[in-house]
């Protein structure tokens, strides 16, 4: 079986799957159950200034659920550890002793204070800990007190809060990010330039999952009332993975380490993940969903795929990178059009319909008066919408063409030509760009 | 030898927890969970193969897509307004061989949507609430007489009464409902479906019924034409074809009686069944009876019919359902010749079949089956002597009342629906389609438009 070993700013672990800073790694008992169960390292859950927060009594968790309530997205209004610093700071000097060849960073969230966070990190470094990360993500409650998100949000805040605590400890210092902001490239170049080791993200979303329709209270609801979570699980994978891609692309934070985090839950996700620059990736959600257990699934399902292309973990880090790119340099000569698969197709015309009323009208419905759907080419902008609506795997696909024009538009279908180059760009380079 | 047997025809074989057990409801209603699991199945189909293959109609799509919405009575709006007896048609619909058979998941997976239990699952709730979905219009002033409360007859005259037509309603039989009450098998409407059907249907208001009230002896077709607008006959199948063997023999019954009967019963103990029995016939009639006197308590009971498996009338399901029962199908056969002893039947004999150019012929081989009951399930007819002197008026194809597709007949002012019909399907959901299509098209007759 190939190596999943991995490294992420000098901690080796068995593998690249980690547990993220939440519910899973609150204490001793759920973490020594995570390494048990096979996960590579965790994030313990936040640690704060005695006295603990206190937490709602009430429901703590909204979900958005897809068919057959497969829970595609969580929300979660929980704070940081409600427990004694001194009892959580006792369990990780235990969990790290015991299990030494786990990785063990420790979420840190104190008032945005000099002193405090030099105090808290003297207090970390006891326990042996790997190192920590700084939680400027979390965006309900904590915010509210100046923390979390609400440092998040504001680049000066993160770098000052990096300066100080790298300046207060040997440990490694990652920087957990908030995605409730217009551009994640701004915070990460500042905790580079604050000199963190490394980011962590995303954390959260801001959300409200639903409205109780009886009471018209927003979920979850706590006496009639309800605040905004922030929002995880798989729906949010694609915000995370565009998160991901810009830091890892962004010229200033290029190369600084990533760890992902936003939705991961199969060992796909978490490839896509590394593929996108992340060295490794943290687990919350699917945690929450399913148990420790999925780890299996995880590293059972990378190590095939490496086995099988002959890589390692390393290897392809970063490999899609290079694909992520502005808009204006996509090739607009590249012409694609959809192909159903007669053999494949169980008739029920979602292609059609979506076509008709959605897109371009270019698929048909009936062929002599039987129901029969087929692609017309001279319609066909190549979106691929009936792919993503049709509910059989494969059924229908792209092809490119490679020879002639594109018989929607009459333009070549081969070739290369971006849009800084293209005859309707009023601003289009006069030399070729590539 | 058979013919010593001693026959054996008794009431009373099970205990009453038996009778109540293979009597009960065939499917239940869905609970919420199964129903919200399977309608999370349906595709939502464009112009969806299901609907086509309804033959009523219903937007099996959009219905499907309320319940799991949570609108399960909003579900039952859709379904109804396109079957007003789409609580029954939920519980005896082939929908093996129809919604459910053009599925996609059918195509996909070899599972469809299970449509009917889900139909049935809307249907129940709207039904149960004791609310009726629809409204008629302001009263029109014109009369229609529905003769035959059967689903034809009730489908016609709900939409003839929202349509803000007055309707009377008569039925030959103490109860309407017609084979909703008297012919389904018992396991699939427990619990007097039939009549709170009938109920709902009604309480839609102007529509009176007449029961005991039978076309030909009680009134005449010549007078409902002078007393009423407009005239639908829903009047059913009300004979019997026979064997042609000795059809007189005790022992030898007529499987839609004894279902009427059985129907009828207050207790099941009190009905006899044969020891062995031997049902002739390949519709879903027989496989009901068949079924039906095995959960009676009759020990052996054998369907005999004369074509194989794929002319039977009755789906591959029904087929099975009779089979985990534990009634034996036997093909291509016909009976030959009744067995008694001392008067009474004892034994059927049967010659084996092939199908020559088309045509059924006897091989000459021969095989005995030991029976106390055989019961003829092999169709029924229309009974044209009901219309009396009209007959002349109204045309026949193939011993059944002809219509054109608004389900008009040939004598002005009379439309028919249902089984009476030819090209009938005796399926209760095509009836309500016949009887929705003349109350449409009887309301354009009336109001000129």
């Amino acid at each position: 079986m190939a190596d999943l070993s991995s490294e992420f700013i000098g901690i080796r672990t068995p593998n690249p799957f980690w547990l993220a800073s939440a519910p899973p790694t609150d204490k001793e008992y759920n973490v020594v159950r995570a390494f048990k169960a096979g996960w590579g390292g965790v994030v313990w859950k936040t640690l704060g200034e005695d006295p603990p927060v206190v937490n709602v009594a009430g429901p703590r968790y909204g979900a958005v659920h897809a068919g057959d309530r497969r829970l595609i997205g969580l929300n979660n209004i929980e704070l940081i550890t409600d427990r004694e610093l001194q009892v959580n700071l006792e369990e990780i000097k235990r969990v790290k002793r015991d299990w030494p060849d786990r990785g063990l960073l420790v979420s840190l969230m104190v008032p945005c204070e000099e002193k405090n966070w030099t105090a808290i990190l003297k207090a970390v470094e006891e326990t042996e800990a790997d190192g920590v990360e700084l939680n400027f993500g979390c965006p309900h409650g904590m915010s509210e007190r100046g923390m979390g998100s609400a440092v998040g949000q504001v680049p000066e805040y993160i770098e000052m809060v990096v300066r100080w605590c790298k300046a207060a400890t040997r440990m490694p210092v990652v920087v957990k990010l908030t995605p409730n902001i217009t551009d994640i490239r701004y915070p990460a170049r500042a905790a580079k330039k604050g000199g963190a080791d490394a980011v962590s993200l995303i954390n959260t979303i801001n959300s409200i999952t639903n409205v109780d329709l009886d009471t018209f209270s927003p979920v979850p609801t706590i006496d009639g009332k309800g605040s905004h979570g922030g929002y995880c699980g798989p729906a949010v994978k694609p915000i995370a993975l565009s998160m991901v891609s810009e830091i890892a692309r962004d010229e200033e934070t290029a190369g600084i380490p990533i760890s992902g985090i936003g939705g991961v839950t199969t060992w796909r996700d978490a490839a896509e993940f590394l593929a996108l620059g992340a060295s490794n990736v943290q687990v919350c959600t699917a945690v929450m969903t399913y148990g420790f257990k999925i780890v299996a699934e995880m590293v059972s399902g990378l190590a095939r795929y490496l086995d099988e292309r002959q890589m390692k973990v390393t290897d392809f880090v970063g490999r899609a990178v290079p694909n992520v790119v502005d808009w204006q340099f996509l090739n607009l000569n590249y012409v694609t059009k959809a192909r159903i698969n007669q053999d494949l197709c169980i008739q029920c015309g979602r292609c059609h319909i979506v076509c008709e009323d959605a897109s371009h009208q270019a698929i048909t419905a009936t062929k002599n008066g039987q129901r029969y759907f087929v692609v017309v080419d001279a319609e066909c902008v190549g979106c691929n919408l009936c792919v993503n609506v049709c509910p059989v795997e494969n059924c229908i696909t792209m092809e490119r063409l490679t020879s002639g024009v594109d018989p929607h538009t009459g333009a070549p279908a081969t070739g290369y030509l971006n849009w800084t180059r293209h005859p309707n760009n009023p601003v289009r380079a006069s030399e070729p760009a590539e | 030898m058979a013919v010593d047997r001693v026959p054996d025809i008794a009431a009373g074989r099970l205990s009453s927890e038996d009778y109540a057990a293979n009597f009960g409801d065939l499917h239940p209603r869905l609970q919420d969970h199964p129903a919200l699991v399977e309608a999370d199945r349906c595709y939502f189909c464009f112009d969806a193969p299901c609907v086509a293959a309804c033959p009523t109609g219903i937007d099996i799509p959009l219905f499907i897509r309320e319940i799991l919405t949570g609108n399960a009575k909003g579900a039952a709006a859709t379904i109804l307004s396109a079957n007003i007896l789409g609580g029954m048609c939920a519980r005896v619909c082939p929908t093996e061989t129809l919604c459910e058979a053009a599925c996609v998941r059918e195509a996909a997976e070899g599972k469809p949507v299970r449509i009917g239990e889900l139909q049935r699952y809307a249907t129940d709730a709207l039904m149960s609430a004791g609310t009726h979905p629809f409204a008629r219009r302001a009263p029109t002033g014109r009369r229609v007489a529905v003769v035959g409360g059967g689903p034809a007859g009730l489908a016609c005259a709900h939409r003839l009464a929202m349509h803000g037509h007055d309707v009377v309603i008569f039925d030959a039989r103490p109860k309407i409902g017609g084979l909703n009450e008297y012919g389904i098998a018992a396991y699939k409407t427990v619990d007097d479906f039939a009549q709170a059907e009938v109920d709902f249907v009604l309480a839609i208001g102007g529509i009176s019924v007449e029961p005991g009230k039978a076309l030909g002896r009680d009134f005449t077709l010549a007078e409902l034409r002078q007393d009423f607008d407009a005239v639908f006959l829903a009047l059913g199948l009300a004979a019997v074809n026979a064997l042609g063997i000795g059809d007189d023999m005790p022992g030898v019954t007529d499987a839609v009686g004894y279902i009427a009967e059985l129907r009828q019963a207050k207790d099941l103990s009190t009905l006899p069944v044969g020891r062995r029995v031997v049902v002739v016939g390949g519709g879903m009639t027989a496989i009901d009876i068949a079924s039906q006197s095995k959960r009676l308590g009759a020990e052996d009971v054998t369907i005999v019919y004369r074509r194989g498996a794929d002319r039977m009338g009755a789906s591959e399901y029904e087929r099975e359902l009779a089979q985990t029962d534990g009634v034996k199908i036997k093909l291509n056969a016909k009976p030959k010749r009744l067995i008694a002893s001392a008067g009474k039947l004892t034994a059927v004999e049967f010659e084996y079949t092939r199908e020559e150019a088309g045509k059924l012929a006897g091989t000459g081989e021969t095989f005995t089956l030991d029976a106390d009951m055989v019961f003829k399930a092999i169709g029924q007819a229309f009974l044209a002597d009901s219309l009396d002197g009209a007959v002349a008026g109204i045309e026949l194809s193939g011993g059944r009342i002809k219509v054109d597709e608004e389900r008009r007949t040939t004598m002005a002012g009379v439309w028919a629906g249902g089984d009476c019909i030819a090209g009938g399907k005796d399926l209760t959901v095509v009836a309500v389609e016949d009887g929705k299509v003349a109350a449409e098209s009887i309301n354009r007759a009336l109001m000129g438009a």
